[in-house]
């Protein structure tokens, strides 16, 4: 591990990626800001065809098990589909997008060079009563950069991706609010994990992977886990925590640690072995259950090649896909102890019982 | 554009005018006769001039909208009422700032993943909205905030586009920032300076300063309604940006004075400044009460086009603020040599 290279705080590293853009299908830039700063805790990196981020700390074993941490990078946001006579920019989305959050919202259009843009709204002026009752669609609406149609066609191109603009800020206790927590806080966890592990012990090899396009079908993972082939994965995900409005079935909270899923997705023995290292380490965390879907890369991860035992680890986080997603940073450092101590944990013969009948 | 910068970060929600004032006031200082605030917040900034001369009153208003916290849930989260004319459908996923020690908040809305099928051509009604500082609970919460205290958009001012801004407040920041210039210029006119309050939410400051200045003729510094943009037809966009400054022919609370009206119309063509009408009778502005004050005023408006206006961002065109400037000079020079209404 070299001394050289630069090392941030994990605030500093989450405002940084957070703020940055990676819409899903553009993530180079954010992959080889991810890169640089992973460089002084990881023997190796590289990217896929894809464009994931795998970068491997190595294990001292002689036969090493290999374990898979994954979150993605990449986030939702929009794509440029025309530029019209006035130089305003005609959108779709990429992700799951409500149109009812982009009203008077700040944008960054990616193309040539970076443009700053507006998602334009009619003053209440010059809206009728009737009007107002009824929610925009999408197609109906446009982008603002500032410019006249021959300066816009110069600059943007249709296919152009568009990021949502949003400094990360900081609220009362330790909370923070901004775009792109999801999934930027799981790669600040894998990143509080390759911090931590660097004074651990360690069998196993370990892959850090910053994973692409996991918002429009957890695609990176699917391709990222065929090449490393892990003997175990974990995803670290964001998962909707409760608040005001939202139904009392989602029981998961910020700021009381992670949130360990049980289901279909996650193998029990993964389960049993985070939750036991949760005690033993006395990390807060709490359980959340999802039978089917999990919504998260581990999903890829499982059905890879013969099959791959997966875990989720969740970090609450309101306001999910708006630009003021907010979490709390302890659940951040927590999940990524936990995941340092679970690989440190490691060993041939933790492997051996995912075969046992009797799990 | 630094006072425009400094003048739309400022929070400054109708009723709480307060940070504008103070910034306003300490570049007038030396540029002033005299400098008074009354019982409602209006600045005023008086020049003197010749006595030859009618006085005239130029009006822009600090106030801005906002929200203003309600009530504490129990859950830590406030909900608000909105200070003047919001959409509600401006305010999912915005950051705010609360109360006089700006206490950073969220408004969020549900996931999409927890939606029902057809939730999106829902409207989400301000009243099932709340704002989320981060506190852990009511308690928590009361330790930074309380009800009453008043809510503003944190948007950075920031220079876009062929000459664009972007910021919050534009209407009527630019209009403070436009009076500001006005008070550096060299006039003769006696020029009373009312940086008003509460129009947003009635108009309530002008009609006391009028009362108090006792102008023979008034002007009104806006930013105003400008709708050029796809799915507005074009008889229905107000103002057009890059046209210049727009006059105002009639809205909600006055007519222009006809003389007035021709005066500046008069100024602007014999000056090749470019400026267009407002195309909108909608709203209303500080010209209607001053327009009623005592026995009457002649008043007219100019307005620098803003678009969005209302919500957590706005943008505007630097020309068409600098050619607003220009016709302003020019009018008040005709008055000098002689323009009566």
């Amino acid at each position: 591990m070299s001394e050289l290279l630069e090392t941030v705080t994990g605030r500093d590293f989450l405002r940084e990626i957070c703020t940055a853009a990676g819409v899903s299908g553009a993530e180079d830039s954010l992959g080889d800001l991810v890169e640089k700063r992973f460089a002084p805790f990881i023997d190796d990196a590289r990217r896929d065809v894809m464009g994931n981020v795998i970068m491997r700390r190595r294990g001292s074993g002689a036969d090493p098990p290999i374990l898979m941490l994954a979150a993605h990078m990449d986030e939702i946001g929009l794509v440029v589909t025309e530029v019209d006579k006035r130089g305003f920019l005609r959108f779709a989305p990429i992700g799951g997008v409500d149109p009812r959050n982009l009203l008077a919202g700040e944008v960054e259009v990616l193309g040539e060079e970076n443009l700053p843009g507006v998602i334009g709204v009619k003053p209440p002026h010059l809206i009728s009563p009737d009007e107002r009752t009824r929610a925009i669609k999408m197609e109906d609406m446009y982008i603002d950069v500032g410019l006249d149609e021959e300066s816009a066609r110069a600059k943007v191109q249709v296919g152009d991706p568009v990021a949502f603009r949003r400094e990360t800020f900081a609220l009362a206790g330790d909370r923070l609010a901004g775009k792109a927590m999801d999934d930027r806080a799981g790669v600040a966890a894998l990143y509080a994990a390759a911090q931590k592990l660097a004074s651990l012990r360690l069998e196993a090899d370990v892959y850090f992977v910053a994973t692409v396009q996991e918002e429009v079908g957890l695609r990176g993972a699917v391709t990222s886990t065929y090449d490393i082939m892990p003997d175990a994965g974990i995803a670290v995900d964001v998962t909707m925590a409760s608040a005001p409005g939202i139904p009392s079935s989602i029981d998961a909270e910020i700021g009381k640690g992670p949130a360990l899923t049980q289901g279909a997705n996650i193998h029990p023995r993964m389960h049993r072995r985070l939750r036991e290292i949760s005690e033993r380490e006395r990390i807060p965390h709490q359980q959340e259950i999802e039978p089917g879907h999990s919504g998260t890369d581990a999903w890829s991860m499982q059905v890879t090649q013969s099959g791959v035992p997966t875990a989720v680890v969740s970090i609450p986080l309101r306001y999910m896909h708006t630009t003021v997603e907010m979490l709390s940073e302890s659940d951040i450092t927590n999940s990524g102890v936990l995941m340092a101590y679970f690989a440190a944990s490691i060993d041939r013969g933790f492997l051996e019982g995912f075969y046992d009948s009797s799990t | 554009m630094t006072a425009l910068r400094e003048l739309s970060e400022v929070p400054g929600v109708a009723g709480d005018e307060g940070k504008v004032r103070e910034i306003i006031r300490q570049q007038m200082q030396e540029h002033a006769d005299e400098i008074r605030v009354d019982a409602l917040g209006n600045l005023l900034v008086i020049r003197r001039g010749s006595p030859d001369l009618p006085r005239l009153m130029v009006a822009a208003h600090m106030d801005e909208v906002g929200l203003m916290v309600s009530h504490i849930d129990k859950s830590g989260c406030l909900r608000f009422k909105k200070v003047g004319g919001i959409d509600d459908r401006v305010l999912p996923s915005t950051a705010v700032r609360v109360g006089c020690k700006q206490v950073p908040g969220a408004i969020g809305s549900k996931p999409v993943h927890q939606q029902k099928p057809g939730e999106q051509n829902k409207v989400i009604e301000s009243d099932k909205m709340y704002i989320d500082i981060g506190a852990s609970g009511k308690e928590e919460a009361e330790r930074s905030v309380s009800p009453g205290d008043y809510v503003h958009f944190a948007t950075e001012f920031e220079e876009m586009g062929d000459g664009r801004l972007k910021g919050k407040a534009f209407d009527d920041r630019a209009g403070c920032a436009q009076l500001i210039e006005l008070l550096r210029s060299d006039v003769e006119v006696p020029l009373y300076a009312a940086f008003t309050v509460q129009e947003e939410v009635g108009l309530r400051g002008a009609q006391v300063a009028a009362w108090e200045i006792e102008p023979d003729l008034a002007l009104v510094l806006e930013g105003t309604t400008c709708a050029d943009v796809p799915e507005v037809e074009d008889h229905g966009q107000s103002t057009a940006l890059g046209e210049g400054p727009a006059l105002g022919l009639m809205d909600r609370t006055s007519f222009a004075h006809p003389g007035m009206l021709r005066g500046l119309i008069r100024a602007a063509e014999e000056n090749s400044i470019p400026y267009q009408f407002r195309r909108s009778t909608a709203g209303g502005n500080d010209a209607g009460p001053i327009s009623l004050s005592r026995g009457g005023v002649p008043a007219a408006t100019v307005s620098t086009p803003c678009r969005y206006i209302h919500s957590p961002v706005s943008v505007m065109k630097k020309s068409d603020f600098e050619n607003g400037l220009r016709l302003l000079s020019a009018f008040l020079q005709d008055i000098e040599r002689g323009f009566r209404p």
